[in-house]
């Protein structure tokens, strides 16, 4: 079977047809943020004021990757994030921008899960560390915001192709294949 | 009296190849682990691992955007300006390969955007006798460097203590330090020790056998209960949630028994240089024996 192809941006309805354990490839547009970008777009949406750049529908990369620039601004190593840093902040984040996807590493709370089924959203692990290919699969730069929070907080929009192998990890379901294994890893540790 | 100049340009070249180049240890680890897994998923994960590796060394660029905080062990005779042609190499390490820059005041949060600052890169130093200067980098990211652990044990937890201590840090951290991980154990001596011997014990080779036989018994039956474990790569599942156990101790107080994890990603990067005083320089990725 060959995996499934996606691209941002997408509608509710396809978000919500990823099912856990899928393996797609993702293109389009991509939003990476971490920590302070949410923090500092939580701050915005608090006092009713737009952000610089759409997130809904969108993929959003939990990713601080490195850039050069010569004449544009060229991704040098683009891998992944821990995605369970922003779990404090990104119930509030998904309901406000509604991205479709979220890219990551690690998984994320069953509360971000329970958000995700609000609003139709599924999370796609990417494997930590792979920041090459990574960076092959970004070749091209759209934009920057936010560059004062330095080169791995600042919002990087960029254009994906193919961007893969990602493995569907959370659903908008309620399945998460990241607290199966957990639940499984905790009753086998009890053994040893 | 070592050239302050090839200090400088040996760090340079040992920040390279350690970001760019996985230990051939560890790359072999890992194409073992590619033969014991079944599953798609956590083949999926090892290939796309194997894939960036070979890729980022081809293009001599940085293996994972996290580039670390570069943490330095040298063994040799004590002189400031060594450490200060380490703190140049990191500067010049930052713009030319490029490093992330990764260091910031950790109440502001301001980015010095140089990987410099008060009291980075770290210099762990080891005064010795000897004719040669040893300098080894360990470039440690945050998502395993954020699980790092230390449990001063009541001594009669013993042995069956060490290893639950450890089976807990691993089971905790879960998917997020990027397994299959290094697990670095630093057992006795007093807190801050035990933290420090944890994170050298990652410098020694992956398969290499620990010289001291109980610690080998503990390392072996620690591997093999980890992997029962079921975490798998990138925590998804699978049979590989480990790559190794390594261990270090020193003597500690008769009412204490303290017991410290360092967990490296799969990138456990590390390079290795050895400087003669007459300017020659010898470079390895699993050390000198």
């Amino acid at each position: 079977m060959s995996p499934r192809e996606i691209t941002s941006p997408m509608s509710e309805q396809e978000a919500r047809s990823l099912r856990a354990g899928e393996i797609v490839f993702l293109s389009g547009e991509v939003l990476t943020a971490r920590d302070e970008a949410h923090i500092r777009a939580l701050e915005l949406s608090r006092e009713g004021r737009p952000l610089p750049f759409e997130m809904h529908g969108r993929a959003l990369y939990h990713c601080g990757p490195i850039m050069m620039r010569d004449d544009n601004w060229k991704v040098v190593a683009a891998g992944p994030t821990t995605s369970a840093r922003m779990d404090s902040l990104e119930t509030e984040f998904l309901r406000a921008f509604r991205p479709s996807v979220i890219v990551g590493k690690g998984g994320m709370s069953l509360e971000t899960l329970k958000t995700m089924g609000e609003i139709g959203c599924a999370y796609l692990a990417f494997t930590g560390g792979a920041a090459v290919i990574a960076a092959e699969a970004l070749p091209e730069v759209l934009g920057v915001e936010w560059e004062d929070l330095g080169m791995p907080e600042a919002v990087w929009r960029m254009r994906a192709e193919r961007l893969g192998p990602l493995v569907v990890a959370m659903d908008s379901h309620g399945r998460s294949l990241f607290h199966e294994v957990e639940s499984d890893v905790h009753s086998r540790a009890l053994l040893l | 009296m070592y050239s302050s100049a090839i200090i400088e340009e040996t760090v340079v070249r040992l920040l390279r190849e350690a970001e760019c180049r996985l230990p051939p240890d560890v790359r072999r680890a890992l194409e073992n682990a590619l033969s014991q897994e079944t599953e798609e998923v956590p083949r999926s994960q090892l290939l796309v691992i194997l894939d960036n590796v070979r890729k980022a060394a081809e293009r001599s660029v940085p293996m994972c955007q996290d580039t670390g905080v570069p943490v330095f062990f040298v063994r040799g005779r004590y002189d400031v300006r060594i450490e200060e042609a380490i703190r140049r190499a990191v500067y010049r390490a930052t713009e030319e390969i490029p490093l992330r820059p990764n260091t910031v005041d950790p109440v502001s949060r301001g980015n010095s955007g140089d990987n410099l600052g008060p009291g980075m890169p770290p210099v762990h130093f080891e005064p010795t006798d000897e004719d040669h200067l040893d300098i080894a980098v360990l470039p440690k990211g945050a998502g395993s460097e954020n699980w790092s652990a230390l449990k001063m044990l009541n001594p009669s937890e013993g042995v069956d203590g060490i290893r639950r201590f450890v089976i807990d840090c691993v089971v905790g951290a879960g998917s997020r330090p990027c397994p299959p991980t290094v697990v670095g154990v630093g057992v006795g001596g007093t807190a801050d020790m035990a933290i420090a011997l944890s994170k050298k014990a990652l410098l020694r080779p992956l398969g290499s056998s620990n010289p001291d036989p109980e610690l080998r018994e503990i390392e072996g039956a620690l591997h093999q209960q980890l992997n029962s474990l079921g975490l798998g790569p990138m925590g998804l599942g699978g049979r590989t949630t480990v790559l190794g156990v390594l261990m270090e101790k020193a003597n500690c107080h008769t009412a204490s028994l303290p017991v410290a994890v360092s967990l490296n990603c799969w990138a456990a990067r590390k390079a290795f240089a050895r400087v003669h005083p007459d300017g020659r320089v010898r470079f390895s990725q699993e050390g000198f024996r």
